[in-house]
């Protein structure tokens, strides 16, 4: 209800019940302890459960991000979902297809083309230039070399790095290097668009920054994404929707409204404890109906409290709510906001 | 949470196994004794092993050999062809290296480059690799070759380097690459490596010379064997310290296997490939220089036959050209490694001449140093008139110094010998081989459990087997007494240059240097002062097993927690006291495995003293290599490797129970700190 993209979506890639157990003779073992094995039993046997029934859908078009503490599973995750990484049990389901039923050729395709990776370490081959390393992916797939460097140039330039092609990652600062790898994640132009905790390794101004290019980004690109990280701060910012994991398994799922109003559980909650509630709740919730006279000041539905409250800054006590088709579908009034925000 | 428990509980079970052990040692040490004394009476044969129940693996490996030579057929080839066709692959470019450097090929007419081509070429390879300093210091270590008449040796030695190394750096990739791919691989591949890296190498110079004849060829082929080993672990290594993210890139955009090879993981491990290419070249000069005693010609055997006529004087020479060539080959490599870790902007230039300045620059060297030869000879050989000869000098200052010292160093030996060395090789040879089997296997299951005693016992008893217990005590003594004194000089100067930065910068380019040396070298100013036997055997293994001993102790030192060092302070220590109780301790991990390094060092340099005639296991070696005799040098040399593997085994087990006794006894100041 209160995020229209989240419904309007077509899921993309839909996993179901995926298990990641590392260690001697996982899926015997698995199956020998039954559906829902507890942990204790796979740590006697010499397992580290790495993910633990995960049940996920991406929409098309939609920010998913997973968020966790470190060591709760999230790379793996991420890389059960492109089979970098075996899952043990379950299934991925990639536009309807099974990806578990894929053979290792057919695997390839589907993340040359159809997928793109951003890693926490930048990733980046240090003996290639800025140019080599974001044209690499198409040069694997055999692509000639004067429309992969015109390609390349374009996502260069998309990132902000124009000028820098023939730089080394050594001579760049962590930030642009991140740059260069989100250009080469993008170049073969993917449908799923996968970045492990990439701010993850840069300072917090930086990190703030990339943020915001991300943002930008994405509002040009328009990629389905899973997006990893330990912060739940980044993960509010971002996300269209979140799922929170601890020791392997799903603990939450939802909008980050839904997640702040709603903590599940008390590990959740410990981390909303400290998001201000304005800067997830979206003024569509706390708005009024629409009557009386209409006020002259507007803010989209979209927008969260906290971006909202400045505009009553001028002493206005209402402002017209705007659906996404630019209707008013309701009054917002400094009432309510301001209990909101008082409200923590 | 059984599991972590049951991990956490394995460290102190086994701490438990060894700690309180001093009763369970007394006894044992209390048998040993028994036996020792009283023991010769009741058990004759646990002093001399029975001569009926002597393993004959010397005639085996002898059979085997001539089976190979004579019999061994594949089908499509025999095994004679097989090492005619290795021999012929080495030949032509060894052939081509050594014409270009100093034969010339007289067939086609062709003259060599000369003395000042190959100068300025390897300036040239200098500027390269390291700007002006390395071009001239590369050039001036190759300007003293011919200076100093070492020219033509020089060069032999030279081009067996130029064919060995790159053979072994590939041989080595391959197999590293073999061992990261398959799983299988690297772990049949291990035990060999290690057996490779301790057997002496003189033992493989034996069947190598057998099966490939005198000359140039088997040189090649010995320090192929020699250098590969250490490459191949390098490369497996490099490989598997490449960061996961990467290899993750590389399948995430769908590389083939081959591009994920060559396109991601060598280019992404290069930096610690270098290192090894670096090992590669060192460790084939060493070889190219032993294996003269298989017709590799060129430095080494003008050492080897100066040691043999006693004449100082041109082995000295040909030992500081050897130390030339080793300065410039090492600083060269080294800088082509540092070069690799930080890559250039390309090039801006067009044209072939502007994109590779330095090939152009090696070309036009090549042919300016062939016309400057043509037109002036003396560009082509260096003129014997202007020639340097250090020789005479070196022979008269060991004859001064004999005149002048001769009773004094005499005096000095003498005593050494009979108050320490004799008595200890005496002790050591009347001891039981089963006594000291037993006290070995006793030691490792305490230090590691039943697989270590096994080890340790096993081999101990193998060598005893094949006949060779006498020879090997002479090795433990001899070795044993080296080590001793190499720690002794050792410890006290790491702990003076652990604290003093300018002392250890200073020792530690010197100890570098040293180590970069042929192990042939050392042998020849011992021998000057004290001719030869034990104790210029002694002297030489010190010399050259030092290096480790100064520095796992200043790293051990210098690797101190300084909170720790700091709380020793805060709570009234004396320097002294916080040196003995807490930085040496704390160091002790680092040290044991100095201390190990220094065996294996001394064990190598040892087979080599066989030359100023020792009596031990590498006598043996050496005169199997002398009567090619494959079977009597290969069970020698596994003998001489059983005694470094039982050697490396228990301190490395040693020094992990240390360090595991440490972390528990040291996280608890750390906790709080
Ligand atoms: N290759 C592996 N082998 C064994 N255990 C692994 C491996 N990879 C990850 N793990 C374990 O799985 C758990 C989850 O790791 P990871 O997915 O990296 O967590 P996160 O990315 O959330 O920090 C950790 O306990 C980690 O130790
Ligand atoms: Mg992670």
């Amino acid at each position: 209800m209160s995020d229209p993209a989240l419904h309007a979506a077509q899921p993309l890639l839909v996993c179901r019940n995926v298990w990641k157990l590392f260690g001697p003779r996982a899926a015997e073992t698995l199956a020998a302890l039954g559906p829902d094995p507890a942990p204790e039993r796979l740590a006697a046997a010499g397992l580290v459960a790495a993910v633990r029934a995960v049940d996920l859908a991406v929409g098309e078009g939609e920010i998913c991000v997973i968020m966790g503490l470190s060591g709760s599973g999230k790379s793996t995750l991420v890389r059960c979902l492109s089979r970098l990484v075996e899952p043990t049990a379950g299934e991925i389901l990639f536009r309807g297809q099974n990806l578990l039923a894929a053979s290792e050729a057919e695997m390839t395709m589907i993340r040359r083309h159809k997928m793109g990776m951003v890693f926490q370490h930048f990733a980046l081959l240090p003996h290639m230039t800025v140019m080599q390393n974001v044209a690499f992916p198409l040069e694997v797939q055999g692509m000639g070399r004067a429309s992969r460097e015109e390609r390349a140039e374009r996502m260069i330039g998309l990132v902000g790095l124009a000028g820098r092609e023939h730089f080394y990652p050594r001579q760049l600062s962590g930030g642009q290097q991140q740059r260069v790898g989100i250009a080469r994640s993008l170049a073969a132009d993917p449908e799923l668009w996968f970045l492990d905790e990439p701010f993850s390794a840069l300072d917090p101004l930086i990190r703030r920054e990339m943020q915001d290019e991300f943002i930008r980004l994405q509002s040009v690109v328009r990629k389905t994404i899973v997006f990893i990280t330990h912060d739940f701060d980044e993960a509010i910012r971002l996300a269209d929707r979140i799922v929170i994991m601890k020791d392997g398994a799903v603990v939450q799922a939802g909008t980050p409204e839904e997640i702040v109003l709603n903590p599940a559980t008390a590990y959740v909650r410990e981390f909303t404890r400290a998001v201000p509630r304005s800067k997830v709740v979206r003024v569509a919730r706390v708005m009024g109906a629409v009557e009386g006279p209409a006020p002259s000041g507007s803010v989209p539905a979209r927008a969260t409290v906290a971006e909202a409250a400045p505009l009553f800054l001028d002493g206005a006590a209402a402002l017209r709510v705007l659906g996404d088709d630019g209707a008013t579908v309701g009054h917002l009034h400094r009432d309510a906001v301001v209990v909101l925000m008082l409200g923590g | 949470m059984a599991h972590p428990l049951e991990a956490a509980a394995g460290p102190a079970a086994r701490a438990r196994l060894g700690g309180g052990g001093l009763p369970a040692w007394a006894a044992v040490l209390g048998g040993f004794g028994a036996l020792w004394l009283w023991g010769r009476g009741v058990a004759p044969w646990a002093f001399d092993y029975p001569r009926a129940l002597v393993l004959p693996a010397r005639r085996w490996i002898g059979a085997a050999t001539r089976w190979l030579l004579n019999e061994a057929d594949f089908g499509l080839f025999t095994f004679t062809d097989a090492t005619r066709f290795i021999a012929s692959v080495i030949d032509l470019p060894y052939r081509l290296a050594l014409g270009a450097l100093s034969g010339g090929f007289p067939a086609i007419g062709l003259a060599p480059m000369g003395w000042v081509g190959v100068v300025a070429l390897a300036a040239l390879i200098g500027h390269r690799a390291g700007g002006l300093r390395l071009a001239t210091l590369v050039a001036a270590c190759f300007a003293f070759l011919a200076v100093f008449g070492q020219w033509t040796s020089a060069m032999v030695t030279l081009a067996s380097i130029l064919v060995a190394v790159p053979l072994g750096v590939a041989g080595g990739l391959a197999l590293g690459l073999a061992g990261h791919r398959w799983l299988w691989f690297a772990r049949a591949i291990e035990p060999i490596l290690d057996l490779m890296q301790t057997i002496p190498v003189f033992a493989y110079l034996v069947p190598i010379l057998i099966l490939f004849g005198f000359g140039p060829t088997a040189a090649v082929v010995a320090t192929l064997i020699y250098a590969m080993p250490p490459m191949t672990r390098v490369t497996m290594l490099a490989l598997a310290r490449v960061p996961d993210d990467i290899r993750d890139l590389g399948r995430m955009i769908g590389c083939t296997r081959r591009q994920m090879t060559w396109r991601v993981m060598l280019p992404s491990a290069k930096d610690r490939l270098m290192v090894g290419v670096n090992q590669v070249i060192m460790l084939s000069l060493n070889m190219v220089i032993i294996a003269s005693m298989i017709g590799a010609g060129g430095l080494g055997f003008d050492v080897l036959s100066a040691l043999r006529r006693l004449d100082f004087g041109t082995g000295l020479e040909a030992g500081l050209a050897i130390v030339a060539l080793a300065i410039a080959l090492d600083r060269l490599s080294q800088a082509f490694a540092e070069r690799a870790a930080l890559p250039l902007a390309p090039a801006a230039g067009r044209g072939p001449v502007a994109r590779h300045p330095y090939l152009a620059g090696a070309l036009a060297t090549i042919l300016a140093a062939g016309l400057l030869a043509a037109l002036m000879p003396a560009a082509q050989t260096y003129p014997e008139a202007l020639r340097v000869t250090t020789g005479p000098f070196w022979s008269d200052l060991v004859a001064w110094i004999n005149v002048n010292y001769f009773d004094s160093l005499e005096a000095m030996k003498n005593a050494l010998l009979l108050n320490l060395l004799i008595p200890f090789k005496r002790f050591l040879a009347g001891l039981p081989w089963l006594g000291v089997a037993g006290l070995l296997a006793f030691a490792g299951w305490r230090l590691g459990g039943a697989r270590l005693a096994l080890i340790a016992g096993g081999l101990a008893v193998l060598i005893a087997v094949v006949d060779l217990w006498e020879e090997a005590m002479v090795t433990v003594y001899l070795c044993g007494i080296s080590v001793a004194i190499a720690m002794l000089i050792g410890l006290p100067l790491g702990i003076l240059a652990a604290e003093r930065e300018g002392l250890w910068r200073w020792l530690r380019l010197t100890i570098d240097t040293l180590q970069t040396l042929p192990s042939f070298v050392y042998l020849m100013p011992a021998v000057m002062l004290f001719r030869v036997g034990d104790f210029t055997a002694m002297l030489a293994v010190v010399a050259y097993s030092v290096a480790p001993a100064i520095r796992y102790t200043v790293l051990g030192l210098q690797g101190v927690d300084p909170r720790l060092v700091e709380a020793g302070r805060a709570m009234g220590c004396t320097r002294r006291q916080i040196l003995m109780h807490i930085r040496l301790r704390l160091a002790l991990p680092e040290i044991l495995l100095g201390l190990n390094q220094t065996i294996m060092f001394a064990l190598s340099m040892l087979v080599i003293t066989a030359l100023v005639g020792t009596r031990d296991l590498g006598q043996e070696v050496y005169i199997a290599l002398t009567k090619a005799d494959p079977g009597r040098g290969l069970v020698a040399g596994l003998a001489v490797a059983f005694i470094a593997i039982i050697a490396d085994r228990l301190i490395q087990a040693a020094a992990a129970r240390a360090r595991a006794r440490l972390g528990l006894a040291a996280g608890g100041p750390r906790e709080h700190a």
